[in-house]
């Protein structure tokens, strides 16, 4: 997804001067054509984001369209302030790329590990963040980050991530994704979840469940018209997604389907990471297993709230 | 190499005078950053009276030179200036800080005349970083000015800037430091030493010179010869005295920000000023 992400940088900035890449201190060799072939917009400014953020704004207040790259947890927490006064009360045109979302890095430890990004860029105003599912999927976004008018986080997953999303479901950046179509239960996924909650809706068919799945790549701004058609017919809601269960996906669904005033009220329930800092390394299925956001998680969680 | 101290010598007229029209300011609203608004007097009005490009009837003009206050904190000063130079209705100055104007306690881009926005300090050095190279790369003869404050070089984002200005040869971008030698809770020495100030700057790549911050005259010929060296930022350290041209607030720390300034404070700050 990664590879797919920075090639379509490559590829779109060939077409548009505007574009400029910008990367903190990346492995070697990477976007090495970019670097060739236009190094008047390729920039590797050393490990210092609080700077690059604000070069980045610098630049893009002078009509550039910036991608800035590094680890997730380096471009959300290092630089907060920077992303949040530089480039989003002034609006501007700079897009976040994130490697690793989530528990990728595991075996590096919770330093390395984004838990909390979706929540604390979602609680910034004129940001938008997304969260593709697969690299097919970030394939369709990224042509639609060129123009978008105000900065994008983009949250990477592993990197060959099964794909889950088809060409059937056109992407459009700001919009839920209708995946499937279901009578009694609503699946709310971002990011690579996706993959668990249609497995999970598979083995609820066989049970006799009907469940639906709303994908949601873009969590802000939230798609809050798709979230309520899609949870009237439904009983109960659950959301899944690979961060903190404060005030990530699954947040902004309760408060929406909270003030939405369902009559008769829906069951409702966050799948995600706990609040508090993973202590265990290994993979990033190990602390996805450990944290059971798994999709037998979703199928017993569903069958909880149905009373089944 | 001697200091440049500041020369105790009288202000002139527009100096004395632009410093009577910030105490009206803080005069509407009742609060503000005093002893730092007055070390910049002389920065500013040298910047906008004979170095900054500019149309005030179109403060977007592409071919304008960028200038960020990066100390958003003495923006008094520089609302007077914008004010003076016709950016906006002199009006506005009487609503400072108020919930109907649009100039409020640090700088905004909504202010016409301002580029960014703010008040965080250690923000405006990379995005002037970044405002340069583009100016380098469009081949356009736009310069790019920032003046810091000296507690804000505490921040280390100003010297992670430092260094990617240095690396990208920016000739066209000029950082000045107001050096008052104070900041908001003791002289600079005192919470966290910058000396040797001038070294550091050309350490970190820049071409640097020191100058009497209140020296109208040196200022000037100083900025005519900006780039100090071609392929280098150039760095001015401006010696100053926070609080300048009013005897009572000079190095004094309860005039780094006032609020309820009383009418009486005013009528003794005017009648300061003109000694």
């Amino acid at each position: 997804m990664r590879e797919t992400c920075l090639k379509e940088v490559y590829r779109l900035a060939k077409t548009d001067e505007r574009i400029q890449f910008i990367g903190s201190d990346l492995g070697v060799g990477t976007l090495k054509e970019f670097k060739e072939e236009m190094p008047g917009r390729f920039f590797m400014e050393g490990i210092s984001e609080a700077h690059v953020v604000g070069m980045a704004s610098g630049m893009a207040l002078e009509g550039r369209i910036v991608y800035v790259n590094t680890i997730s947890t380096f471009i959300t927490r290092r630089c907060f302030e920077q992303v949040v006064v530089d480039a989003c009360l002034h609006n501007l045109k700079v897009r976040l790329i994130g490697n690793g979302g989530g528990v990728v890095y595991a075996p590096l430890g919770p330093t390395h590990l984004a838990i909390e990004d979706l929540s604390i860029f979602r609680a910034i105003p004129n940001m938008t963040i997304v969260a593709p599912a697969d690299a097919d999927e970030m394939r369709r976004l990224m042509p639609q980050t060129v123009d978008w008018p105000g900065p994008i986080y983009i949250r990477l997953a592993k990197g060959y991530d099964p794909i889950v999303t088809d060409d059937g479901v056109p992407f459009r950046l700001g919009k839920a994704l209708p995946m499937r179509a279901g009578r009694d239960v609503l699946l709310v996924t971002t990011g690579i979840t996706l993959k668990l909650a249609k497995e999970a809706a598979q083995v609820l068919e066989g049970e006799g469940v009907s469940a639906a799945i709303l994908h949601m790549p873009t969590v802000k701004p939230l798609d809050a018209a798709a979230v309520l058609e899609h949870a009237g017919p439904v009983r109960a809601i659950v959301t899944i997604e690979e961060n903190t269960i404060v005030g990530g996906l699954g947040g902004a669904i309760a408060e929406l389907v909270a003030e939405a005033g369902f009559e008769p009220s829906k069951r409702f329930k966050r799948i995600g990471l706990p609040d508090a800092f993973p202590d265990r390394y290994g993979s990033q299925a190990d602390l996805m297993n450990h944290y059971r956001i798994t999709a037998q998680e979703v199928v017993a969680t569903c069958r909880g709230l149905l009373g089944r | 190499m001697t200091r440049p101290d500041p020369s105790p010598a009288p202000l002139d007229r527009r100096s004395r005078d632009l410093r009577a029209r910030i105490v009206q300011v803080l005069r509407h609203g009742g609060r503000g950053h005093l002893g730092t608004s007055l070390s910049l007097v002389e920065i500013l009005r040298v910047l906008y009276d004979s170095v900054l490009r500019y149309d005030p009837a179109d403060p977007r003009w592409p071919g304008r030179d960028r200038f960020i206050l990066s100390k958003g904190h003495g923006c008094i000063t520089q609302y007077v200036l914008l004010q003076e130079k016709g950016f906006f209705p002199g009006d506005e100055l009487t609503k400072f800080c108020k919930f109907d104007g649009i100039l409020g306690g640090h700088p905004d881009p909504k202010v016409p005349g301002v580029e960014v926005s703010t008040g965080s300090l250690g923000h405006g050095l990379p995005i002037a970083v970044g405002m340069a190279i583009c100016a380098k790369r469009d081949a356009s003869s736009t310069r790019v000015f920032t003046v810091l404050g000296d507690g804000e070089c505490n921040e280390g984002s100003v010297w992670e800037a430092a260094m990617s200005a240095a690396k990208h040869r920016l000739d066209n971008l000029v950082v000045m430091v107001d050096y008052n030698k104070q900041q908001s809770y003791a002289s600079t020495r005192e919470v966290l030493d910058l000396e040797p100030f001038a070294d550091k700057w050309r350490a970190f790549g820049f071409a640097t010179e020191e100058v009497d911050g209140h020296d109208v005259a040196a200022l000037e010929r100083l900025l005519a010869k900006v780039p100090f060296e071609a392929g280098r930022p150039s760095a001015i350290i401006c010696h100053t005295v926070k609080g300048k041209g009013v005897a009572f607030a000079e190095n004094n720390l309860k005039w780094h920000h006032k609020s309820s300034i009383k009418e009486s404070e005013i009528e003794q700050l005017l009648a300061a000023i003109e000694g």
